[in-house]
């Protein structure tokens, strides 16, 4: 039992929990959802210019988006983070005046997740038929048009619930902006719950932050599955028999 | 007296290549205004990648193309398009749009019409067709026949000069094909300009007035369906129908 109890005091302390809740929802749940939103935001923008570029004829820019995606998914989350928050956080500061790490933690966040995002976009718009751009070029439309009105709003689609697994992604890694050294304001989830560790010797502090996260990432990962049920029964195949092909083109001989 | 404003379409020698293989070698084609060009072969011969190239999806690498006596190889291949209505054997509709919306996408943001304008457009597109009751359902939930008479309402809704049907029933039940195949043949009483990519006999014979044979990207006869399926010429053709009839 005494284990039992010890494990009980060091993960769910309800004291440090408690005392951290307040903060956790003042500061740390705010922040975790604009470090997620905005580069959610960023990242699907930036991603969809990867993924025509990734499908263009031109290959300049298929080339450019091929490096683009190798390098940004080959490196690991906090890697990049760190490199993009200190490397250019200093010059940012020069120019701008901003001293806060935030904007680079968004920065690299939005980079890292456009990288996958593209991917996503480009496998999803080249699983459309291929007659599908065929007809609507035959309808007299250019190839952005065509691309734009028909294309990839079927493919973006299909790859909604890929889509939603990024953002919860995502909110996991804005995680590791603790990493560029966050003002008391800027901190998300996850430093809140470490400071509180660290200040209690107690683990309590994570198990609130964790208990957050879940409650941002389960109601995602089922609105994932509900979109993909949607999209593969939503439309139940009911064919009618072809009543009307006898009463058109009377007096055909055929 | 025509129902339709159409033209008079020739392809003149025309010739296209994908890699090594010659697939068009110097097809020569005249659809007089009002009439109905049938074209059949083999697999393989060339027919449909001719449609493609007389509508400039795809571009012939040499030869000519005239719509009403006049070379359209150097116009905005855009607008030529707008003036060929085309019909897949896919039927190809918009799966994400409701069949209305396939109609009317073309009509606002090529043509310029209101909302209102281009679903009243729409359901008359429809109503000649027979499916005015369905302008609200999604393509999935109609038959393979009734989506292909709504994509021929689709590209008749844009007012073509011509019309290009590739194989548009064999991708068809056997049970729904007489109803595509009559809708092509009143639009070809109508008096519309028709260019019919086939493997139906049956209308190639009866309702065209031109047919087309082509093996291995040229023209191996062409005539009136009389002479071409009584008095076949060549040993080519006489192999064909005897394959296919």
């Amino acid at each position: 039992m005494d284990y039992l109890n010890q494990l009980a005091e060091t993960f769910l302390n309800w004291k440090v929990i408690g005392e951290v809740l307040p903060s956790m929802f003042a500061v740390g749940l705010p922040n975790t959802i604009v470090l997620a939103a905005i580069s959610g935001v960023i990242g699907t923008l930036l991603g969809m210019v990867l993924a025509l570029m990734g499908i263009s004829r031109n290959p300049v820019a298929r080339w450019a988006a091929r490096v683009y995606t190798d390098v940004f998914r080959g490196l690991p989350a906090v890697l990049t983070i760190l490199v993009i928050g200190l490397g250019f956080g200093p010059i940012v500061r020069e120019l701008t005046g901003i001293s806060s790490p935030y904007p680079m933690g968004i920065a690299a966040l939005s980079l890292m997740s456009a990288a996958y995002i593209g991917e996503i976009f480009r496998s999803g718009i080249q699983s459309v038929d291929k007659g599908q751009l065929e007809a609507t070029r035959a309808l007299g439309f250019g190839y952005g048009a065509s691309m734009r009105l028909v294309v990839v709003p079927q493919g973006v689609r299909r790859v909604l619930p890929a889509l939603v697994n990024q953002f919860i992604a995502l909110i996991k890694e804005s995680s590791l902006v603790f990493t560029l050294g966050l003002m008391s304001s800027e901190r998300e989830l996850f430093q809140i719950g470490q400071d509180a560790a660290a200040r209690s010797g107690n683990l309590s502090g994570y198990v609130a932050a964790a208990i957050f996260y879940l409650a941002l990432t389960i109601p995602l990962t089922h609105f994932v599955n509900w979109i993909d049920r949607r999209l593969r029964s939503g439309r139940p195949e009911k064919k009618e028999p072809d009543e009307v092909a006898a009463v058109v083109g009377k007096g055909a001989h055929v | 007296m025509s129902e339709f404003v159409s033209g008079t379409l020739t392809a003149k020698n025309i010739h296209l290549s994908f890699g090594s293989n010659h697939v068009l070698r110097g097809i020569d084609l005249h659809v007089e205004k009002g009439t109905t060009a049938s074209v059949i072969g083999p697999s393989g011969s060339g027919k449909s990648t001719l449609l493609r190239v007389m509508n400039r999806l795809i571009e012939p690498e040499q030869g000519d193309i005239l719509l009403d006596g006049r070379s359209v190889l150097k116009d905005n291949p855009d607008e030529l398009r707008r003036r060929i209505g085309m019909v897949f054997q896919q039927f190809n509709l918009f799966p994400h749009k409701t069949v209305a919306e396939n109609i009317t996408l073309a009509l606002r943001k090529l043509r310029g019409m209101s909302k209102e304008q281009a679903r009243e457009e729409a359901l008359a597109q429809l109503d000649l067709v027979g499916l005015k009751h369905k302008a609200d359902a999604r393509p999935a939930n109609l038959s393979g026949g009734q989506q292909q008479r709504v994509a021929i309402a689709r590209a008749l809704a844009m007012k073509p000069e011509v019309m290009f049907f590739d194989e548009a029933t064999s991708a068809l039940d056997p049970e729904l094909v007489k109803g595509v195949l009559a809708l092509m043949a009143d639009l070809a009483k109508g008096g519309m300009t028709m260019v019919v990519v086939t493997h139906e006999m049956g209308f190639s014979r009866n309702v065209s007035d031109t047919v087309t044979f082509m093996d291995a990207g040229i023209v191996v006869e062409s005539g009136s369906p009389e002479q071409l399926f009584t008095e076949p010429r060549t040993e080519r053709l006489k192999g064909f129908l005897s394959d296919v009839l």
